[in-house]
């Protein structure tokens, strides 16, 4: 029997997997709507952008919330040591985060393009997954000290980390990257050979960064968490597959064909690597003072959770699916005739 | 330094609800007007009715933009600004916030099913099922967050061992005392006041232009709508009031300024108090507090003696109180005037006094909100989980909270200032006879498109 507290916390990181993924499509989108401005391409791809982005971003959204949700419900000491520490931080995302969906809203659903919302947008795109990205480097742990009682962030430590940096370059890399192959499925399915010309370019041009930030990451936690990283070395299959099929993504982008299998490939290299940096985690969710065993719910708590989880994935599976047929693959909708 | 953190963590928390609330009543009842309204129109083959539907939708996703946003930022605020309380309740509580997320996600994906699929279906209900939904998600997300809300005032559902909570029933948490009337009026009242509001935007129009029959039969459902919530928000308002006598009279004292324990006591209104706790000025209606509390005359109302001195809430929230039933009362008879010329056939029932008085009552009812919402929080002071914690030991200890106050209300100014350009901008660039021109081009012969 599998105890409710690896379960919550299986859920829980795949949940923050669709948000890396979900999240990154829309926030790369931004930046290259914004690029594309800048450069006078907008006709080539914003309608391509605004046809996909328009009828999901507050599921995208949800998503996040479920994570944070989540995490305090099932590991209610998270709040304790992560909201004290992360106010700062995390209120900063928040602003960005509001700025960023409700400019998209005034601009799209308000009929005004300007300049300056499309700038905020895609700025946002960038600086959101910067700032949540801080998370994750909080919980490597040495930057977050509790002193008589009181918890507080060491910002020194946290601006002069290397590890922290890589991480924040690897988290806006990734983001280009992904949305860029994301974006050329989507031109591809729609036939807007113009659009998937660009898209792919840029998809072409950011794996190269990826995979260094990745390895830059790798690099600089084995010097800041040594257990982690040996955790991880222990994993190395799951980092070769991701490399695998990374390498797959590239050949098929390169060679311009079945993008939706590189789009694909890449999900499961972001997958594999996901999965290999969490299951290194174990079992700290806060390196050292949170560990799965000791802080989670009680276990009335942690079984409702889990229950009201598969009643709540019932309800939106099914949802989901119907969203996606009518505006994901209903050819007629990808192509722009309804 | 200690006193401000906490301050400025309430005034921080104060804000973003009070700023959240506006949108999220707007989130929830907004989608049941569009909802009928659709209906009507299919039902009766009226273009009129299904424009309205249309002109709100498009409205309504300004706002539910900014209801998303101002929510993911009080969701994440619970625990960045009340770690301590977070890390207590969570263990309680945690499962309402859990399901309403799951709320949300099924209201998100049907508001962009609904947005983009007007024409796609030859027939029309499919379209208008996808309405159900929203609806649902909406009312859903408000049930699940006031049950967190009623488990603050009567905690219930555990028991403390060592200082923790211990012996968790999330599902007796989730339906304290509280919870009844606390949902009910909740969602009463957010209906209530989007009919109002929607009411008041119609009249305004008939106001600035001159009356069409797609204003006259807007105008006519929104009424009809804001009486008929408005006399189940009373009914609610009322059962809430016994509620609170039953299990947290303090709160119920401190809005009546009831000091001492009496049996028929009177309802006050307004007034002020003097040095030595009387009221002076005060509209007296004898007897009528004991009716409010317990549905009889001469029924006995505890007062606040009964309560240590320590744990009163502050007094002024009779004024809150006082200002909410005021309006509950205000909206139905404005509602129930218009009803009333516009069944004699001798009076114009779209004379510039009837319309500014609806005018009034859209904003009318959304100050009502608040007012109700910021009497049963600071009801509840000083404790943020009643008899278990206090706000005081719950808020963050970080130092930076000021600033956070600072940077919030600035974004707040900027989303509110914005939304409202937005949604000027919208209805001017695209009035409703052009539209219904352009969309439904044979009015006369019914709607086919
Ligand atoms: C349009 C809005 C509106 C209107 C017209 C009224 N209320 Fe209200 N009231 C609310 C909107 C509201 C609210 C915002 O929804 C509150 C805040 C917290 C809650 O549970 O509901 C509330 C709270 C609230 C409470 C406190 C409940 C608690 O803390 O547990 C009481 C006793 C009443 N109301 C009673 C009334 C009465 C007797 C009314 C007379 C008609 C009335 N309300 C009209
Ligand atoms: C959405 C409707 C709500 C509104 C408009 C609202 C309003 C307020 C206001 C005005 C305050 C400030 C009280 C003060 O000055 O101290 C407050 C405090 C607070 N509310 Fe509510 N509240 C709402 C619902 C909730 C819910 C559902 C929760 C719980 C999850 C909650 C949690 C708190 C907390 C933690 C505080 C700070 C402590 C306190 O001052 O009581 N509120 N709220
Ligand atoms: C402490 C109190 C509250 C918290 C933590 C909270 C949390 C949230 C969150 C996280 C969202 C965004 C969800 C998304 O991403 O789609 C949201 C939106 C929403 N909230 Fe709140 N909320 C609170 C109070 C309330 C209250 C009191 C109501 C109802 C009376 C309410 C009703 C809604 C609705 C209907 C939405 C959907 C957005 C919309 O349609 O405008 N919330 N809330």
């Amino acid at each position: 029997m599998v105890s409710y507290e690896i379960i919550g916390v299986s859920v829980l990181w795949i949940f923050l997997y669709g948000y890396l993924i979900v999240a990154s499509i829309d926030f790369g989108a931004g930046f290259f709507a914004f690029y594309a401005k800048v450069t006078k391409q907008d006709h080539v791809v914003n309608q391509l952008i605004a046809r996909y982005l328009s009828p999901v971003w507050e599921v995208t959204n949800v998503f996040f919330v479920f994570f944070f949700v989540g995490i305090v419900g099932f590991f209610p000491e998270t709040a304790y040591y992560y909201g004290t520490a992360l106010l700062v931080p995390g209120s900063i995302a928040i602003i960005l985060l509001a700025i960023r969906g409700s400019f998209y809203a005034f601009e799209n659903y308000g009929s005004k393009q300007s300049t300056v919302y499309t700038f905020l947008y895609g700025a946002t795109g960038l600086l959101i997954p910067a700032s949540l990205s801080v998370a994750l480097t909080l919980s490597e742990g040495g930057f977050i000290k509790e002193t008589n009682g009181t918890v507080s962030l060491q910002y020194l430590e946290l601006f002069t980390s290397p590890l922290s940096w890589s991480i924040v370059a690897l988290a806006i890399v990734s983001v280009l990257f992904i949305s860029a192959a994301f974006l050329s499925f989507y031109a591809a399915r729609a036939k807007d050979y113009p659009a998937l010309k660009l898209v792919r370019n840029f998809a072409l041009f950011w794996s190269t960064p990826a995979i260094i930030a990745a390895m830059t990451t790798l690099i600089f936690l084995s010097q800041h968490n040594e257990r982690h990283y040996e955790s991880m070395l222990d994993l190395w299959w799951m980092f070769g597959l991701s490399v695998g099929f990374f390498m797959i993504a590239i050949w098929l982008l390169y060679r311009g064909k079945l993008y939706g299998i590189a789009f694909v490939s890449i999900m499961l290299q972001y997958l594999f690597a996901f999965f290999g940096y969490g299951i290194g985690h174990y079992p700290y969710l806060l390196d050292p003072y949170i560990s799965i065993h000791e802080s989670a719910t009680h276990e009335s708590m942690g079984i409702a959770l889990v229950i009201a989880f598969i009643g709540g994935l019932l309800l939106l599976v099914p949802s989901l699916i119907l969203l996606m047929r009518l505006f994901l693959f209903n050819a007629d909708y990808v192509k722009g005739k309804k | 330094m200690e006193l401000d953190t906490v301050l400025m963590s309430r005034l921080l928390t104060a804000m973003t609800l009070g700023f959240h609330i506006i949108f999220a009543t707007l989130g929830v009842g907004v989608p049941l007007m569009i909802s009928i309204a659709e209906l009507i129109g299919i039902k009766k083959k009226d273009p009129y009715y299904r424009l309205l539907a249309r002109r709100w939708t498009r409205g309504f996703v300004i706002s539910v933009a900014v209801g998303v946003v101002t929510g993911t930022a009080i969701g994440l605020q619970l625990s960045l600004v009340w770690p301590n309380f977070m890390q207590v309740a969570g263990n309680v509580i945690s499962l309402p916030l859990f399901m309403e997320v799951f709320a949300f996600f099924f209201e998100a994906i049907f508001l962009g099913i609904y947005l983009y699929t007007w024409d796609r279906f030859k027939n029309q209900y499919i379209h208008w099922l996808f309405s159900l939904p929203i609806i649902i998600g909406g009312g859903f997300s408000a049930v699940f967050i006031t049950t967190v809300n009623a488990f603050m005032n009567t905690p219930d559902g555990f028991t403390v061992e060592n200082g923790t909570f211990a012996a968790v029933n999330p599902i007796t948490a989730m339906l304290n005392p509280a919870t009844p009337t606390k949902v009910f009026h909740v969602l009463s009242s957010a209906y209530l006041t989007c009919a109002a509001i929607l009411a008041a935007i119609t009249a305004f129009m008939i106001l600035k232009k001159k009356t069409t029959a797609y204003y006259k039969k807007a105008l006519k459902l929104t009424l009809t709508l804001t009486f008929i919530f408005a006399v189940i928000t009373a009914i609610a308002g009322d059962s809430s009031a016994k509620f609170l006598a039953a299990h947290q009279p303090e709160k119920l004292a401190a809005a009546e300024w009831h000091f001492e324990t009496e049996e028929g006591a009177d309802l006050l209104l307004f007034g002020w108090l003097n040095d030595a706790h009387e009221a002076i000025g005060e509209i007296r209606i004898p007897k009528f507090l004991s009716f409010l509390a317990h549905g009889d005359f001469n029924a006995e109302v505890a007062g606040l003696e009964e309560t240590p001195d320590e744990y009163w809430p502050p007094l002024w929230v009779h004024y809150m109180f006082d200002l909410m039933v005021t309006i509950g009362f205000f909206l139905p008879a404005v509602a129930l005037l218009y009803l009333i010329l516009s069944k004699l056939k001798k009076r114009d029932e779209h004379n510039k006094g009837m319309l500014s008085l609806i005018v009034l009552s859209g904003p009318l009812a959304m100050l009502a909100i608040e007012f109700g919402w910021i009497y049963a929080e600071e009801g509840r002071q000083p404790w943020i989980i009643r008899g278990y914690m206090t706000v005081e030991e719950a808020a963050t200890s970080s130092p930076h909270i000021g600033l956070m106050f600072f940077l919030f209300l600035a974004l707040y100014v900027v989303l509110g200032t914005l939304c409202i350009v937005t949604l000027r901008k919208v209805f001017r660039d695209n009035p409703a006879e052009e539209e219904l021109e352009k969309l439904y081009p044979s009015v006369e012969k019914g709607d086919k498109s």
